[in-house]
């Protein structure tokens, strides 16, 4: 056929015509304006008026920024520096930082201490977030890190952590000993064998008291940004368990275990959390006798703890409802047991799902650890509320204190939603 | 891990929340510091410096009596209270004294069963207007809008000034003393009212102090003072007479300067004598060493010492005595005799 072509034709052409350039409006930055910005008199009128607003904002917060003075020792002296420039009076943020990050309590020159405690946080975390890249062995880092970081910030014998963690170790050991015989004598030995170690250890520890002993720190000297750490991560790592518990607990077909899992968490859920901190704060304290206390910040750490857990509990019961009953039935006929199918089908389907969830209380969580201000406990925002603001010299500074607690909040907070989305991506498994 | 300590004390925790409320002074020595309540923070009255350190006219208080008990200002544990834990706080025992801005009301006297040990500062009531408003005086008010916090005293006794005065008023309500101060820099409102001392520490972080003043009539009681709870009169007693020691110290002309000296040798005066213990045993009568007064005001100063240092007129705060002088110079402040 070509043949006949090339003889009939005038010209033919043999090479390909070099592709040349969309046009200057259908490419590139120009179309995306085009089509995004200015794609007809409404989304115009809303472009520009976009444009304004932001403008309008970088106009007074540039200057607020870049007219900002970092020096000064109070109010006066700063505004004196300013000399109205309408600049931010940040030499708050520089003189009170230490008081931010640790609150005012925290003897100055153990400060390395909780540092160091958050330095290792990035070691001990990786292995349990990560689990898919790193190898399995690192998970030992992540569960060596609770009792470092307590021996780290409170101080003390070395024993009572040591203790404490040979307790948990033994209670394992136990448990996958026992397992055989079945999960629940299993956990039942597993528990009794790691109370007889704590109890042996305790009276050892007290023994040696000043084995490897750092200085004592009392929790009420606790604060700062550091304090809202502390609670969030205790508090999320805690609850996530208890939650999974409490979601088990309330599918359970024995009818005291879920009426007590029912009650608990409608009861909990049906309380503001300010509420709980209350009674922790005030009402706990008149049934113990003066002196003797238990420690304000176990109080939190516990009413917190179950507050969140009810929540992750309701969040997993969501994922658990959402997967198809054939699931549970492939357990049921692979001969599995309970436990078994729990752990090795319904589970790891279920957290899936409930990631979104679950990350969703957590950062609600972290953000609501600074209620704890109100029972006069000094996180950042007990300690800007309280000693900053109240002080002579830095009562009237209320932007640029705030905007730093915005800044180191968001920061966390958007971390872990960054994570979450990151995990979900890996632990994908449909073919969307 | 300490399980047995633990269940211990649960067993016995009624009988020692029974026994709390006895002999705080024993509790106080052995423990070997003082449990002292103070706010989260009020402008020269109780606040934390850029080290931690408390410091205010209500710690000064705090201090005061852990030298007189223990011979050491620094032998306190100071407990941040807020306005809605304070008392619950005192009542279980956790803090041994309160010094707190709480006003001396019958019902907390009675009916929350605590002591009044004094009064450390006379507070009450007033107005700040901006100064371009010309107005002298609070009865020259008539028509003006009022920013005032809602749910408190102050809200009743505005109500009362102006209906005695026949004078009318638009209120704006404001949770917080710090968005008043933000509604009233902005013009929301031609006055702010709250009390006189909060007015003075809020005036003294504006920019512009010197635009807005504060109006001389004083519209109600807020008799400030440190307590204790009921059923412990030792300790009542410990208290209030170390209060009267640095408010007796100021009217004798006892300062921190020339104690020591003044408590080396008996003097002239014998009622100096016996306060700082070169005469008589006005300590053991109280259960505290003869030398109480003595270590007290060698730690703090004396009463106006402190109100210089803390809230007076040289510092930014800048209040002045008025019915907190002596009452030697027209004010409230009187010490009953040691003897």
């Amino acid at each position: 056929m070509s043949e006949v072509h090339a003889h009939t034709v005038a010209f033919v052409r043999t090479s390909e015509i070099p592709a040349s350039p969309p046009p200057v409006a259908e490419a590139g930055a120009v179309k995306w304006i085009k089509d995004n910005l200015i794609s007809g008199p409404f989304n115009t009128i809303m472009t520009i008026l976009g444009i304004l607003v932001v403008a309008y904002l970088l106009a007074g917060l540039i200057p607020w920024i870049a007219n900002g003075t970092w020096t000064g020792a109070d109010i006066r002296e700063c505004r004196e520096i300013l000399q109205g420039s309408g600049g931010g009076c940040f030499a708050v943020i520089a003189e009170r930082w230490p008081q931010l990050l640790f609150g005012f309590q925290y003897p100055d020159y153990l400060r390395w201490r909780p540092t160091l405690a958050f330095v290792l946080l990035f070691l001990a975390v990786p292995p349990a977030l990560f689990v898919m890249f790193l190898p399995r062995w690192t998970l030992i880092v992540t569960a060596i890190y609770p009792f470092v970081a307590y021996w780290l910030i409170w101080g003390g014998t070395i024993l009572s952590p040591i203790v404490a963690a040979v307790g948990f170790l033994v209670g394992y050991l136990v448990f996958t000993k026992v397992e055989k015989r079945g999960f629940v004598q299993g956990l039942a030995a597993g528990i009794v064998a790691a109370v007889a170690v704590w109890w042996i250890g305790g009276v050892i520890a007290e023994e040696f008291s000043r084995v490897g002993a750092l200085e004592v720190v009392e929790s009420r000297a606790l604060g700062g940004f550091m304090l809202n750490l502390i609670l969030g991560v205790v508090c999320v790592s805690l609850s996530i368990p208890l939650g999974i518990v409490l979601a088990l607990g309330r599918q359970s077909k024995l009818p005291i275990v879920k009426g007590f899992c029912v009650v608990f968490i409608e009861f909990v859920r049906g309380v503001p959390l300010i509420t709980l901190l209350f009674v922790a704060n005030v009402v706990l304290a008149y049934f113990f006798p003066p002196n003797s206390n238990p420690d304000l910040i176990i109080r939190v750490i516990i009413m917190i703890t179950m507050f969140s857990s009810a929540y992750i509990a309701e969040v997993i019961r969501g994922g658990l409802a959402a997967l198809p009953k054939g699931q549970y039935e492939a357990g049921d006929s692979l001969g599995l047991d309970y436990p078994q199918s729990m752990r090795l089908i319904i589970l790891p389907q279920a957290l899936k799902i409930s990631i979104p969830g679950i990350v969703n209380v957590a950062v609600g969580l972290f953000k609501d650890t600074t209620l704890v201000s109100v029972i006069s406990m000094f996180d950042l925002v007990g300690m800007i509320r309280g000693p900053i603001l109240s002080s002579t010299d830095w009562t009237g500074v209320y932007w640029e204190l705030w905007a730093a607690a915005c800044v180191l909040f968001f920061i966390v907070c958007y971390g872990i939603s960054q994570y979450s989305q990151w995990l979900e991506r890996q632990l994908r498994t449909d073919h969307r | 891990m300490n399980k047995s300590v633990l269940f211990g004390t649960l067993a016995f925790a009624g009988l020692a929340a029974a026994g709390a409320s006895a002999a705080t002074l024993d509790d106080v020595k052995a423990r070997g510091t003082l449990n002292c309540g103070v706010t989260t923070g009020v402008p020269g009255f109780a606040e934390p410096d850029s080290d931690g350190v408390w410091q205010g006219f209500d710690v000064a208080v705090c201090r005061a009596v852990a030298a007189a008990v223990l011979g050491d200002s620094d032998a306190v544990t100071f407990v941040p209270t807020t306005g809605k834990t304070r008392f619950t706080s005192l009542a279980s025992g956790e803090i041994d004294m309160l010094a707190r801005n709480t006003t001396w009301t019958f019902s907390r006297d009675t009916d929350l069963k605590f002591d009044f040990t004094g009064v450390n500062y006379y507070d009450g009531q007033g107005f700040m207007v901006p100064t371009d408003l010309g107005v002298a005086s609070a009865t020259e008010l008539d028509g003006a809008t009022v920013c005032i916090q809602t749910g408190t005293t102050t809200e009743l006794n505005l109500a009362d000034y102006f209906r005695i005065n026949g004078m009318s008023y638009e209120p704006v309500p404001i949770e917080t003393g710090a968005e008043a101060v933000q509604q009233f820099l902005a013009g929301a409102c031609d006055v702010y009212t709250t009390d006189r001392s909060a007015l003075a520490a809020q005036r003294a972080g504006f920019e512009n102090p010197d635009n807005y003043m504060l109006l001389p009539e004083v519209v109600s009681k807020e008799p400030l003072g440190p307590l204790v709870r009921h059923g412990d009169s030792e300790w009542f007693d410990i208290v209030k007479w170390t209060l009267y020691a640095l408010i007796a110290a100021e009217e004798y002309g006892v300062t921190q300067a020339n104690v020591e000296e003044l408590a080396s040798a008996p003097g002239d005066n014998p009622e100096v004598n016996r306060l700082l213990g070169t005469e008589g045993e006005l300590g053991a009568m109280m259960g505290v060493s003869n030398s109480w007064a003595k270590d007290a005001i060698a730690a703090v100063g004396n009463f106006g010492e402190i109100f210089d240092t803390t809230i007076g007129e040289s510092t930014a705060i800048g209040l002045a005595r008025g019915l907190n002088a002596q009452y030697t110079d027209g004010g409230l402040m009187y010490a009953p005799p040691f003897r």
